[in-house]
């Protein structure tokens, strides 16, 4: 193919160009030529294609998402808000925290491994980029069946790669969500949150300010890898004949990775940079917009210098192509001889490849030619906004008018089969298949980790100084209720952090969900935005970013509706917090908040096969309550553990299993008492002298507590249904090494 | 009493052998692969990681990086070497030990709390323990199932250069549940289990790990 330049642009008009391909709308290209006053280059055309793809430029969501801008509650914790790479939290003595979640959905059902893995890579970068080391990685995900041939090729790839990538980097695992539900066959979740911390003064920006300045590349070189990945596959509903898409999934190299973030604190340390982009979704077109539309405008690129690994590239592929574990920089001239020297001695590949300029327009050369001459606000924020339809599906009324109608276990016999089955059900049996393939321990500052209820990092070893985080989604409430789903996966995310005694801070999310272009889809996921908008305000909780995934569905099948909340949390001293169970017998076990028949969207529901009734209402102002209560009674807790899927049965199961201290507690309704899911209820333990100071605190906070028995023996006894903890054990642990081996 | 931490390119647990050194009462010192020095060290620990991104096979490039054949040299000469995990595998490369760290038998990494017992406290590294003492610390690798030839496993349950064993099931296949070997002189000692993770209860499965930090200072003060 020839070179397309600007002049030939200007000179050929109606030259005609693959726009449809790209996956660009006519509308979306005849706009394209209206910014420009002429058709754009191929190269032009690669990077607005990419750049205005759902995946980058949110046209579907925006309308939505500044929902949490006009919403947003008065915080002084927020250094950094949306719009930036990842939001930046103050948690006191001088440090900030920087922590987000995305989705790699698509690329890895096509290619486990390797979409996953680079869903780790992508996410830590974004947080290496806002100057911060990161300091741990989760990982919520999301299967078919678990008992689905399909399911037995997506998640042990998917499993290893996170694995894989996150181990090889150096990133403790601190904990995640697998769950299981046949609408996300052939639509496997896979997001990735990361946390990294710095001081205040060290937090960087995606800005190339300063005249004069220099664009330089480091890291792996370009290839030919994940071209097109965001508009391609991020953006386009898979068609129900699945054709592979393969050569659109990017392939990681962690080793380089790591490097690149020693390298890159090293070059953060010394303050050599003006302003910083990683190259993730997009590449090249990405980074170089989003820099110079962070500046003044101006940048000129000679992309013929960018380091290939194929030198047969074309402009417009070395612009799209999505190679991993790049970084771009803007350096001040005086500084780049130390740049260059801290790139050498980790042996990272350097590239200055063009500097910024005092005009408006970003200009890319190839070998002399003007290639690429736009305004870059233009492409990198001036995509198109959807004010798609949006209507509420039918099959709400439907599914909200039926009743749950599930047998309710009531016989000694049934008790106790229910607690085994709940035990062993996939998505509440034990993770360890799972979490054992992830390096908890490396950095030396996990304090928490899966299955605590939240994951937690020390981040200062002199003062004790911690923040713990959670994500939770609650897909079946969200299916029944998306405006109170998302609230309840809000509540649950924050109860989580607060049950270790952690203090809330602050939000982030990944929003899953079907087709923005089917108007059910839409609905659902502007009743999930305005409920986790509206709970945020009422909680207080800043949102600091996220990210949206559309177009999981396979045919017209989405997936359930599956916003996954991420709250992020503060504890001034980690060796005071609640661990999640009790080591010890003698001691009190009490439930705290009520328990009212809400089956509806619960596990028992859906191990029924019910899907129907009328998801809870979040009651925020009782969990905040509830909050209140439990980071005033982490001084005298033994344990805390949060109730949510499989209700208390499940919360019972985990907290006697942990330690092999078993309980014995009586239950009034028992049946309905143990598989109900009533949100913003916490399991404590508490040495019998402090029943006193926990009715007190329960009074003061007007939270209805109850006492359901004693820890200690080698069962969880429950009335006269007596499960000896090795046959518990045995159901809880067997189900993931019987289905994957 | 100096320890030099060596950091390879992908070397993961180079900080928290470090504070294991120094929580364990001796000075720790920051070597690079590159280095041309040893910067007067008393003893060297290889830590974990994927050094050189495990490419090839796990530490053999990073056997022929400078400050290895420093290393060598010393080690020859009689001072004290530890190698965890990817440090093992390391030595092991380096021909410092004997045999080979292949994959898990179940071709999984895996991450868990394992008990080991030591077997040879007649080590450097080791001294602090009882013959016989069990310990938890965590063990975390893809290739951690350590392989000899029949002579040679022979060769070390003979001369009693099994340092430390697997308690239990049999967590990757190593044979005869070896988690770690010592050399011929008893200075060299690669450990697959990571006892530098388990310096305090706080952020490991126990403390118990750092008596393989101690063990060296007591060895060198005697």
């Amino acid at each position: 193919m020839a070179l397309d330049t600007v002049a030939i642009a200007q000179s050929s008009p109606d030259t005609s160009q693959p726009f449809a391909e790209l996956g660009l709308k006519p509308d979306e290209y005849a706009r394209i030529k209206e910014i420009l006053g002429r058709r754009p280059t191929s190269s032009e055309l690669a990077m607005y294609s990419v750049m205005w793809s759902e995946h980058c430029s949110y046209k579907s969501s925006k309308v939505h998402l500044k929902q949490f801008g006009e919403k947003a509650p008065k915080s002084d914790v927020l250094l950094v808000g949306i719009g930036e790479n990842a939001g930046v939290v103050d948690v006191g003595q001088g440090y900030a925290v920087t922590f987000k979640i995305e989705s790699h959905n698509h690329p890895s059902f096509v290619e486990p491994y390797q979409g996953a893995a680079t869903g780790i890579g992508g996410i830590v970068r974004d947080i290496l980029t806002m100057g911060a080391r990161p300091i741990a990685v989760m990982d919520p995900l999301r299967f078919g069946p678990a008992d689905a041939p399909d399911t037995r090729r997506v998640l042990p790839g998917i499993i290893a790669g996170v694995g894989g990538y996150g181990n090889c980097l150096g990133l403790p695992n601190i904990g995640g969500e697998v769950t299981f539900d046949e609408t996300y066959a052939g639509n496997p979740l896979v997001n990735a949150l990361c946390v990294g911390v710095m001081k205040h003064s060290d937090i960087k920006l995606a800005k190339a300010a300063g005249a004069g300045n220099l664009v330089v590349l480091y890291g792996a070189k370009t290839g030919g890898d994940g071209i097109g990945g965001v508009s391609v596959l991020a953006s386009e509903t898979f068609g129900a004949g699945g054709s592979t898409k393969r050569p659109s999934v990017q392939v990681g190299d962690p080793f380089v990775e790591k490097v690149l973030i020693e390298c890159s604190l090293e070059i953060f340390a010394e303050d050599l940079v003006v302003g910083i982009q990683d190259l993730g979704g997009a590449g090249l077109s990405c980074a170089t917009s989003e820099l110079a539309s962070g500046g003044s405008g101006g940048m000129k690129v000679q992309l013929d210098k960018v380091p290939l690994r194929d030198p047969s590239l074309s402009p417009e592929e070395i612009l799209m192509s999505e190679s991993q574990e790049r970084m771009c920089a803007i350096v001040e001239p005086s500084k780049i001889a130390r740049f260059l020297e801290i790139c050498k001695k980790w042996d990272v590949t350097v590239t200055v490849i063009g500097e910024v300029t005092d005009g408006k327009h970003l200009e890319i050369t190839w070998n002399g030619e003007l290639i690429v001459d736009v305004p870059p606000r233009t492409v990198a924020h001036d995509g198109p906004v959807y004010n798609r339809p949006l209507a509420q599906p039918a099959y709400i009324d439907q599914v909200n008018g039926q009743k749950v109608n599930v047998p309710i276990p009531v016989s000694t016999a049934e008790i106790k089969a229910a607690v085994l089955k709940l035990a062993a059900a996939p998505n509440l049996a034990d993770k360890s298949w799972v979490t054992s393939q992830y390096d908890k321990y490396v950095q030396g500052n996990t304090i928490q980790s899966q299955p605590d209820d939240s994951g937690m990092v020390r981040i200062d070893e002199t003062t004790h100084l911690g923040v713990a985080i959670s994500t939770d989604a609650n897909a079946n409430w969200s299916y029944l209720n998306p405006y109170q789903g998302a609230k309840l996966a809000l509540a649950e995310a924050a109860r989580n952090i607060a049950t270790a005694g952690a203090r809330p801070l602050a939000v982030t999310n990944c929003l899953n969900f079907g087709s923005p272009e089917d108007p059910g889809v839409m609905w659902q996921f502007a009743e999930s935005v305005r409920g986790l908008a509206d709970g945020c305000l009422e909680m207080g909780l800043p949102v600091t970013g996220g990210n949206v995934s559309f177009y999981n569905q396979t045919g017209s099948v989405a997936i359930l509706p599956t916003p996954v909340i991420g709250v992020l949390g503060v504890i001034q001293d980690v060796r005071t917090r609640t661990p999640m169970s009790f080591n010890k017998a003698g001691l009190d076990l009490f439930l705290l908040g009520d328990t009212q028949e809400d089956l509806a969207g619960s596990e028992w529901a859906f191990l029924h096969n019910q899907r129907v009734g009328q998801s809870p209402d979040a009651d925020l102002q009782r969990e905040m309550r509830l909050i209140e209560l439990l980071l005033e009674g982490n001084s005298f807790f033994a344990a805390a553990h949060d109730l949510s899927q499989g209700g208390l049965s499940a919360g019972l199961t985990e907290m006697v299993l942990r330690h092999k201290v078993g309980v014995t507690i009586s239950l009034d309704n028992a049946g309905v008492n143990l598989i109900s899911e009533t949100p913003g209820r916490v399991l404590v333990a508490i040495d019998p002298s402090d029943n006193a100071r926990l009715a007190g605190l329960a009074n003061k906070n007007s939270i209805a507590i109850t006492k359901l028995g004693i820890t200690g023996g080698d069962s969880l006894t429950i009335n006269d249904a007596v499960i000896s903890l090795s046959e518990l054990s045995t159901a809880h642990t067997s189900t993931f090494p019987k289905l994957f081996g | 009493m100096r320890v030099g931490v060596i950091t390879f390119p992908g070397t993961l647990d180079d900080r928290d052998a470090a504070r294991a050194v120094v929580v364990g009462g001796a000075e720790a010192v920051s070597l690079w692969h590159g280095d041309a020095d040893l910067k007067s060290v008393d003893a060297v620990i290889l830590p974990g990681g994927f050094s050189y991104g495990d490419y090839l096979r796990c530490g053999a490039i990073s056997r022929f990086a400078p400050v290895m054949q420093l290393v060598i040299d010393a080690a020859n000469k009689g001072m004290p070497v530890l190698g965890i995990c990817n440090g093992f595998q390391v030595l092991c490369e380096s021909h410092l030990l004997p045999g080979a760290l292949t994959r898990n038998a179940d071709l999984h990494f895996l991450c868990r709390a394992q008990e080991i017992e030591i077997i040879n406290n007649q080590t450097p590294w080791t001294s602090a323990f009882q013959k016989g003492e069990k310990v938890v610390i965590p063990l975390k690798n893809m290739e951690g199932a350590f392989q000899c030839d029949d002579q040679t496993l022979a060769m070390l349950e003979g001369e009693g250069r099994v340092i430390a064993r697997y308690v239990g099931e049999n967590p990757n296949g190593s044979r005869n549940l070896i988690a770690g070997i010592t050399n011929a002189k008893g200075n060299v000692v690669g450990l697959m289990p990571h006892p530098e993770h388990a310096i305090n209860e706080l952020t490991g499965p126990s403390a118990q790990g750092l008596g393989f930090f101690t063990s060296i200072l007591n060895a060198m003060v005697k």
